[in-house]
């Protein structure tokens, strides 16, 4: 693509991302209403799809307040950073042959670099907020990511081991033989939880925890800063699903070599799957306590990536003798 | 070794539980489509008061107040006169629904079966005053649940048109003067 191609593009896909995600929020509640057995929002035009523009609405014209007690600046500051790391993070995502926006060498780390940058956002928002909720909040926040995010990262190796490139597209092309979902089942598995982990999403939604901290690092937001925190969340949703989509589902190539539709559909197709699955995990699984996620992440979860990794880096040097 | 065997057993049942939630994308949801669908409300439900009057027309309530006694909000409020036929009544009745707990203690306490609870409860108002209901909104043309119950008709107290002794079951009064029995 040429240059002004490429920028076109970009804001086609930032448009997409919002829009989905704001489409996002009314379909997880709908979603979340099949399986709890009963309709969600379904009163404002064809299948309740305009709650989606009441709420914008709603939290356009709340008013748009910052406390006084509050870190002013850092607190305007932290939901803005969180929109634009996810936003960021849609760079390197490739939705089908040629149609990305940046493939660089490095467009995996470029990838954890930016989720981990919006961890500063939920701990800027605790920590600005002065409110000893909303500390504790961006407290969690900050403990769970540090220890998710050193098996986030190690349980992606195997994939890059496997291709030999940190590049989406050339890990992408390296499975056209079969995706990286069987061979890499326990990376897989390792990453899914990491993922909800780092979009701290229900079941690990342990920084908002309405439960006991009332609301979380987000307790003084209201209007659209908060509306910004939640776009962040589903942003953080949809990239995740599309980073699992490309690194163990094959991106968008078809299931066993099979070209029936477009690459962006297949594509598309395998990021909503995932999508509902998450929804799935937040319909199903209950919230832990804080040490269990705690002992979760350093006593299985590390051990279990490090098995894969060691596991992976033998075969491969098994198979191909030391290349 | 029991760390593992914990690890696996909480795997499989959380992968359980995702199944069974996942199986509930085939049942029906339990929702009542409320203002289309009206929801079925018994016979004897609770729901707002009203005054009933007995099989000739003429209103039930004697305002003897036990109503306003047994309210536990103190939600009833009313002032007893006496008619010229030397009838009770209310000289007003006010029930503020706003307080009102639809209990029913006040249908259990009266002694004329005037007040009783009918299945309505969609009373909502955008001004607060406007669920203060008097006299005139209470009261109904009919007998409610008791359809042949009059209270002149078999209480002995005496009114224009009928004597001491003359309600039903009532024998006739005694003259306490008289040494006959």
């Amino acid at each position: 693509m040429s240059e002004g191609q490429t920028i076109l593009f970009a804001i086609v896909v930032m448009l997409a991302a919002v829009g989905g995600a704001a489409v996002l929020t009314w379909f997880e509640r709908r979603l979340l209403g099949v399986w709890q057995d009963r309709y969600g929002p379904n009163r404002l035009g064809p299948g309740g799809i305009l709650q989606v523009a009441a709420d914008m609405i709603k939290l356009l014209t709340k008013h748009d307040w910052v406390p006084p007690f509050a870190d002013k600046w850092v607190f305007i500051f932290a939901p803005t950073a969180i929109v634009v790391a996810m936003l960021l993070g849609f760079a390197v995502v490739p939705f089908g042959p040629g149609l990305h926006i940046l493939d660089i060498n490095i467009g995996l780390l470029f990838f954890l670099a930016m989720t981990s940058l919006a961890v500063y956002s939920v701990l800027l928002g605790g920590l600005a907020s002065n409110n000893k909720y909303a500390l504790l909040g961006g407290l969690r926040s900050a403990a769970q990511m540090v220890s998710y995010e050193v098996f986030m990262g190690l349980s992606l190796m195997g994939v890059v081991m496997l291709t030999g490139s940190f590049s989406m597209v050339d890990i992408v092309e390296a499975q056209r033989d079969g995706w990286y979902a069987i061979s890499q089942f326990l990376g897989l598995f390792v990453f899914i939880i990491a993922a909800i982990a780092e979009s701290h999403r229900l079941p690990f939604d342990l920084p908002e925890a309405e439960h006991e901290l009332t609301a979380g690092f987000h307790t003084e937001y209201s209007g659209m800063k908060f509306a910004m925190f939640m776009l962040g969340e589903y942003l953080g949703l949809i990239l995740v699903s599309c980073m699992i989509t490309t690194l163990f589902f094959g991106g968008w190539l078809g299931p066993f070599g099979i070209e029936i539709l477009p690459p962006i559909v297949w594509f598309s197709l395998k990021t909503f799957l995932i999508i509902c699955f998450f929804v799935l995990l937040r319909a199903a699984i209950p919230r832990p306590r804080y040490d269990q996620l705690m002992s979760l992440g350093w006593k299985v979860m590390l051990p279990l990536t490090l098995i894969n990794l060691v596991a992976t880096g033998a075969i491969a040097l098994w198979l191909h003798g030391g290349a | 070794m029991t760390l593992l065997k914990d690890l696996f057993e909480s795997l499989i049942s959380q992968l359980r539980t995702m199944w069974r939630i996942l199986l509930h994308t085939f049942t029906k949801a339990e929702t009542v489509q409320y203002p289309e669908e009206k929801p079925y409300l018994a016979p004897r439900y609770r729901g707002r008061i009203v005054l009933t009057k007995d099989p000739d027309g003429d209103e039930r309530c004697v305002a003897c107040n036990l109503c306003a006694a047994a309210c536990p909000p103190d939600c009833i409020a009313l002032q007893q006169g006496t008619r010229e036929d030397g009838r009770w009544y209310p000289e007003f009745f006010r029930i503020n629904f706003s307080r009102c707990i639809m209990c029913g203690l006040c249908e259990e306490a009266c002694p004329t079966n005037a007040i009783q609870l009918i299945p309505d409860f969609e009373m909502c108002e955008y001004d607060r005053q406007n669920m203060v209901y008097e006299k005139e909104h209470l009261m109904i043309d009919g007998p409610g649940k008791y359809h042949d119950y009059n209270f002149y008709r078999v209480a002995g107290m005496e009114i224009e048109g009928k004597e001491k002794g003359a309600a039903q079951n009532e024998a006739p009064p005694i003259d306490p003067r008289s040494l006959l029995p």
